[in-house]
């Protein structure tokens, strides 16, 4: 899938969201562009999940525009995947989670077969194929996620703090998994409210707080440097809210 | 016939004797309430399931409705449903009064109200879990639907079987739309009511028993189905 014109970048142009006259998404202006993995970073409530859902296209801007700007951007709704914070699980198994995307991706039942196997298999899921996916635990429930996801083939992930209820071993096999969709060619853009998941996985980070983009920089710059007093506090681990 | 016990006793021989008449009365109402529930649910989970999904003016007052509905008095809906079959009324020439047909009806319209209610709730809650994830793998409306009416079978059967039991115990509205016709409209409930009146309480008896045994059975099974099915599917 990724062989066709891509669809990044994607462009934000001063993006409000508003609910019930609350203003929790404040003039957005930035661009994603394909390549490095781009953390979104920032307290409870600065507006994390809701920068992703205008981006995947979940909610629309109450004001601004979201725009996929590639030569490709016509395909764009159906080369984006989303990992949610809860897993949403079917009540059929395993195998039939994934094959359910794929089959309202429009894929045919052969190919489908074959791809639900490989995803599996990617995520260290095969000998629970056939199990319900809701007796699944936590952490399986969201490599299964993932592995729907990655059976779709997108060309960018969004994922919602996957890792915000897992125990340590969960959350590693989870970042492995990212890992393995930035290497693929993938777009990773995911958010996170933890400090040291942002520095494994960041290439770059977006520093968001309270609704508003306070920073945009390398994860490198980032961490040894952070511009404003918000992210100074935040990346010494102070509380800030 | 004033011998309690001796009553027990013709009720017990009619049924393990598969009276002829006993087995009729009961084919007819068990033909009866599960063409109604049938067709309630036919018709019920879909639009539940619309209920539920589709924004447009007048839904809230709609909920209302069916949710007044379920309460519905069935001897109003009998006399509505009378008026409206009868030689005189607007669908007289369908000449459907005093049939089963009639009677199918009468449940049909009783049952519809708690189905689609129920889906409605059903389909809504789950819908609140499911919205994000089915629009980002970019499901449309209709296919929707059906994953959320398969997600939800386990609660949607309980649904329909409850509709089943009222159906199966009801003689208000079957009273007045069938007539309880020897042989022909003559169903558990509509024969008790006449067989009580008469003093006959050997059959009424056994006729009770049989109605009790199906809404003891319709209840286990539901409550059955519904453990096995959250064991499964979690």
């Amino acid at each position: 899938m990724r062989a066709d014109l891509p669809i990044l970048p994607l462009v934000l142009e001063d993006v409000v969201y508003e609910a019930r006259g609350v203003r929790l998404i404040d003039r957005l202006n930035f661009a994603i562009e394909a390549g490095p993995r781009t953390i979104i970073l920032g307290p409870n409530g600065a507006g994390k999940s809701l920068t992703l859902r205008l981006c995947h296209g979940l909610i629309q801007p109450s004001s601004g525009r979201v725009e996929w700007r590639g030569p490709g951007a016509r395909g764009a709704r159906r080369r984006q995947a989303m990992v949610f914070q809860r897993p949403v699980m079917l009540r059929r198994s395993a195998a039939a989670n994934i094959d359910y995307a794929l089959s309202l991706a429009g894929l045919e039942r052969r190919t489908r077969a074959r791809r639900v196997e490989e995803a599996l298999e990617r995520t260290g899921l095969s000998l629970l194929a056939r199990r319900p996916a809701r007796v699944l635990s936590g952490g399986e429930q969201q490599r299964l996620a993932l592995a729907r996801a990655w059976a779709l083939g997108p060309d960018v992930v969004f994922l919602d703090e996957p890792t915000a209820s897992l125990d340590p071993a969960a959350t590693r096999a989870v970042e492995d998994i990212v890992n393995a969709f930035h290497n693929s060619g993938a777009k990773i853009v995911m958010t996170t409210q933890d400090l040291g998941q942002a520095r494994r996985l960041a290439d770059e980070v977006i520093f968001l707080h309270r609704g508003r983009m306070l920073e945009r920089e390398s994860a490198e710059r980032f961490f040894s440097a952070p511009a404003s007093p918000e992210a100074r506090a935040f990346v010494r681990g102070e509380l800030l809210w | 016939m004033h011998d309690f016990g001796e009553a027990f006793r013709a009720a017990f021989r009619l049924l393990v004797g598969l009276d002829p008449d006993l087995l009729e009365i009961i084919g007819l109402s068990l033909r009866m309430t599960f063409s109604a529930a049938l067709i309630a649910a036919l018709l019920g989970l879909p639009a539940g399931a619309a209920l539920a999904l589709l924004r447009f003016p007048g839904r809230h007052a709609l909920i209302v409705l069916v949710n007044a509905l379920m309460g519905l008095p069935p001897v109003v809906l009998g006399l509505v449903l009378y008026l409206l079959l009868s030689r005189a009324g607007p669908l007289g020439v369908l000449g459907l009064l005093f049939t089963p047909t009639a009677m199918i009806i009468a449940q049909t319209c009783l049952i519809l109200p708690i189905i689609t209610a129920l889906t409605r709730q059903v389909i809504e809650d789950l819908s609140r879990e499911y919205d994000e994830q089915l629009r980002s793998l970019g499901a449309s409306v209709v296919r929707s639907i059906g994953t959320l009416l398969w997600d939800g079978r386990s609660s949607l059967v309980t649904g329909i079987l409850a509709g089943f039991g009222r159906a199966a115990g009801e003689v208000g509205s079957i009273m007045i739309v069938g007539g309880n016709i020897d042989h022909f409209t003559r169903t558990m409930t509509t024969a008790m009511v006449l067989e009580t009146s008469r003093g006959n309480f050997a059959l009424s008896l056994g006729l009770g028993a049989v109605l009790m045994a199906l809404a003891l059975g319709v209840n286990a099974a539901a409550a059955l189905l519904k453990e096995t099915a959250q064991r499964a599917q979690g």
